[in-house]
């Protein structure tokens, strides 16, 4: 069993080797985390992994990559997109220019969520949105399109739930196991590495994502990244969090807002 | 190690997929309210956004029933229910944290992340029950919950709906007591009063 000791000495080595600060983050699932990368990389014991650690660089992004949980999918939790539709595109419509900040985005699915709402809006050309993660591989998901074919039946379900109207097929095209969207819609993508714990605001927008990611720090950098949210956040901006994410007992609470019964706030004050 | 003569139960924690449902309604309503134990419990189901689930449960009982949240505070005489789409973990005796990582043998919320999990922070003082499925998960977990010196219980594969989950954990691990479904919830009443 790992022992308490182990993850604090890898903690510190990926702090201070490479300037990536896990200290804030859950330890049960942390733990969870680094038993799976024992199990899958087949090592013996905790000190062959922390050997790797120091002396392969280049076994870095991997590490960061299993360390990390980047499941995503598209349409995710679809009756919130449903009132992001119905109930935030319209007041988005009414700004000239519109920001959306997809904060450690994973494999991007998301983004191409929205891209999909926005374009069916007729609202995309006049967005931008930033997709951001604290994996590389994110920007080539981005630049990319490409997902599983395997899970776009449950896109599809998901997307006719959200208020979809089309036929889902009709936004890529399948090859060889793989679905590939249509180009026009990454168009006012921007993707970028940025890391929540350590990276600071670098704009101002009117929508923020950031679902399931919270869930993996602790209440102390919680709090930090809800407030980096709040200097990012245009003044009636809205933040959406994952299903289960409040930001209730935060210290931004009081100038946020719940929309409806969805995990979607409105920056009030 | 053990400096109580008695054994103070901390985390009672059952594990369901298909066929459980009849059996956890009957344990739930065979729970006393003692203010140190939770009980949680982990059952596969579908995210089909809004459940009934919570309902049907605190229909059966008067101890509070409620879906996890994020960092919730583990309140004793409560009876918490793993959110859909979500594997529950404990961070310390007092939280528990979600995760939303892989399936584990297909299911999130994963009957093992649990008892795993319940395992290595509550050990002695946490019980583990493995009902009917069709399914492998819950059979490690609940060896680990074993492993820590906790309590098992397993259904009798013969007295569940679908046998196949209690079958798989009988042939990994020898729990302390294999009941039919029906007895499960007055043994444990009687084991925690």
């Amino acid at each position: 069993m790992l022992k308490d000791e182990e993850i604090e000495l890898l903690v510190n080595e990926l702090a201070q080797r490479y300037g990536y600060d896990f200290t804030n983050y859950a330890r049960a699932s942390l733990r969870r985390r680094i038993n799976r990368l024992l199990t899958i990389d087949r090592m013996p014991s905790f000190a062959e992994l922390l050997y790797r650690v120091k002396n392969d660089p280049d076994y870095l992004t991997y590490i960061i990559e299993e360390l990390t949980v980047n499941v995503t999918e598209m349409f995710r939790d679809p009756s919130m997109f449903k009132v992001i539709r119905e109930k935030i595109l319209p007041v988005l419509a009414t700004h000239p220019f519109i920001r959306i900040w997809h904060a450690g985005c994973a494999t991007g699915e998301e983004v191409y969520s929205m891209a999909i709402m926005l374009e069916e809006a007729n609202l995309l050309n006049k967005s931008l949105l930033y997709a951001t993660d604290l994996n590389p591989s994110t920007i080539e998901n981005i630049q990319k399109g490409i997902f599983p074919l395997n899970r776009m039946q449950q896109y599809s379900e998901n997307y006719i739930i959200s208020g979809g109207k089309k036929d889902f097929s009709s936004f890529y095209t399948a090859q060889y196991g793989w679905a590939k969207f249509n180009q026009k819609l990454k168009r006012k993508m921007i993707a970028a590495m940025h890391n929540l714990v350590s990276d600071r605001s670098f704009n101002e927008f009117q929508l923020i994502f950031c679902r399931n990611v919270l869930i993996y720090f602790d209440k102390v950098l919680q709090d930090k990244v809800l407030s980096l949210f709040d200097d990012s956040l245009e003044k009636l901006g809205f933040l959406v969090l994952g299903s289960k994410e409040n930001l209730r007992f935060s210290v931004v609470a009081k100038k946020f807002t719940q929309v409806e019964k969805e995990k979607i706030w409105r920056k009030t004050q | 190690m053990a400096e109580d003569a008695i054994i103070k139960y901390k985390m009672l924690a059952i594990g369901g997929s298909a066929g459980s449902l009849d059996v956890i309604l009957k344990i739930v309503a065979a729970l006393p309210f003692i203010s140190h134990l939770a009980t949680v419990i982990i059952v596969h189901r579908k995210n089909d956004g809004e459940s009934i689930l919570t309902d049907l449960l605190s229909s059966r009982t008067k101890l509070v029933v409620k879906e996890i949240e994020d960092k919730e505070t583990i309140t004793g005489g409560t009876i918490y229910l793993a959110p859909a789409d979500y594997h529950v973990l404990i961070e310390d005796e007092k939280m528990f944290s979600l995760d939303a990582s892989e399936k584990i043998h297909h299911s999130r919320p994963s009957i093992d992340v649990s008892f795993e999990s319940v395992a290595e922070v509550f050990g002695i003082s946490a019980i583990g029950v493995l009902l009917s499925g069709a399914n492998a998960d819950g059979a490690e977990g609940l060896s680990s919950i074993k492993e820590a010196n906790g309590f098992t219980i397993v259904q009798d594969p013969a007295s569940a709906e679908v046998g196949y989950m209690p079958q798989q954990a009988l042939e990994q691990m020898t729990p302390d007591k294999i009941l039919k479904g029906d007895a499960i919830g007055n043994f444990i009443k009687a084991l925690v009063q």
